[in-house]
């Protein structure tokens, strides 16, 4: 990490044409644990072609550093809180005498969940997220309360659940009964917001691979979540990465949870389609 | 013409830096985009612009543009032209314009204008991400606007 700031500012106080040399993401591959190869870039999706044909994950537009810590398990910070989330796996918790492995066994027969979702759920009539799932499953399965939807025990155990479907494209549905609200997600991701009136894909589509000042632009991709950033030492939920983003263009959020970010996270997550589940991802 | 002046006196009364000549944000006319008149009817000050160009808490230009005079402020952006000779490729009423609200030259930008005040979709108050409220006025004072323009138009190639 020092070593790269240093060679960072370095650079930049030198002559500012070094920046262009750190655009574009870094030609690297990613196999976690010598063992799960990751799809990192791929072709788009057919919804995006009029607009990109590569999809490209956000660990392209990371350091050295911090891209090999997610390649294994015991450098990835976010795996401790994959092994807290396991702990609690098997706690019985509220008035039905259940945990999560009395349904689900073991945390692996959750493989693949985590690349579908958000999904449509036919008997609620909605698109769910893993976390309104992971809550409905508390609530109605088990009498426990909910957990908050950013919280440190949420996360983890998004984390979890992701962390077994490492390695399996992202997959979710936009037709059907889920494309009304992919079509709801896909306008707040072209809607100017704010003060500064900036949409997610002024950066994120038309500028990935520049700077914004220190941050190199990423194409946005939610594959990794929830992410363990190195700024905030904690798992990152996708929403409050939105949250953030919109608050960053001076505009009045949404709050996690929300229907907004429900929708943004499905037409988000159908923009990297194909891309490799990754999270728990490291990113600064 | 008449609101602008009430407007004017009102904010004179609270603040004394505001002159009575101000053009409030609603009431700047464009012409293909530039805008001739000072907007705060007194002369800009390159020196302080330069400090508002770099500055992140105040114009953060450099945050999408590269400017080799700002060589000691660290990472320029790369999502606007830089803006090296600027002074030479627009007049000054051009880059008035550009820094006041550059999509009425530039149609669709990216850049954000900078002496705008309605028209937004969920306005904040400023990075806090809650709603706007009565404090939201634009980005930059009319005063800080000319600053701007005055350094700008010292860029030369």
């Amino acid at each position: 990490m020092i070593k790269r700031t240093v060679a960072l500012g370095a650079l930049g106080s030198l002559l500012l044409a070094a920046a262009p040399a750190l655009a574009g993401p870094v030609d690297d591959t990613l196999v976690v644990n010598d063992e799960i190869e990751m799809t990192t870039r791929t072709a788009a999706p057919e919804h995006l072609s009029d607009v990109m044909d590569e999809v490209i994950s956000g660990w392209h537009f990371r350091g050295d550093e911090t891209r090999l810590m997610q390649a294994d398990d015991f450098d990835n910070p976010g795996m401790i809180f994959v092994e807290q989330a396991r702990d609690s796996w098997g706690e019985v918790e509220g008035t039905e005498g259940k945990s999560c492995a009395s349904c689900h066994n073991e945390p692996e027969s959750l493989a693949g969940v985590r690349a579908v979702y958000p999904k449509w759920n036919e008997e609620a009539g909605e698109v769910r997220t893993l976390e309104m799932q992971v809550n409905d499953c508390r609530v109605n399965q088990m009498g426990a309360e909910e957990l908050k939807y950013t919280s440190v025990p949420m996360q983890s155990m998004v984390a979890l659940i992701s962390s077994v479907s490492r390695g399996m494209p992202v997959n979710v549905a936009i037709d059907g009964p889920a494309q009304e609200t992919w079509e709801k997600g896909k306008e707040i991701y072209y809607t100017r917001f704010g003060q500064l009136e900036l949409a997610c894909a002024n950066c994120h589509e038309d500028n990935y691979g520049n700077m914004i000042r220190a941050d190199h632009l990423s194409q946005g991709q939610i594959n990794g979540f929830p992410v363990y950033r190195l700024k905030n030492t904690k798992l990152n939920a996708a929403h409050d990465r939105f949250k953030g983003c919109i608050r960053d263009t001076r505009a009045e959020t949404f709050a996690p949870g929300s229907p907004e970010f429900v929708a943004l996270e499905l037409y988000v997550a159908s923009r990297g389609n194909g891309l490799s589940v990754e999270g728990p991802s490291v990113r600064n | 013409m008449a609101k602008t002046l009430t407007l004017s006196v009102g904010l004179a009364l609270a603040a004394t830096c505001v002159s009575a000549a101000e053009i409030a944000p609603s009431d700047v006319t464009y012409e293909d985009g530039a805008v001739a008149q000072s907007l705060s009817g007194a002369a800009g000050d390159a020196t302080r612009g330069r400090e508002i160009v770099g500055n992140k808490s105040l114009g953060n230009c450099v945050a999408c543009h590269m400017i080799s005079d700002q060589a000691e402020v660290p990472f320029h952006g790369e999502i606007g032209p830089p803006l090296d000779g600027a002074g030479e490729r627009w007049s000054e009423a051009e880059l008035r314009g550009i820094v006041a609200n550059a999509k009425m030259m530039f149609d669709g930008s990216m850049m954000p204008s900078f002496y705008k005040t309605e028209g937004f979709i969920r306005p904040g108050k400023a990075y806090t991400g809650k709603a706007a409220d009565d404090t939201f006025g634009p980005i930059l004072t009319a005063q800080q606007i000319e600053d701007v323009v005055a350094y700008l138009t010292t860029l030369k190639e």
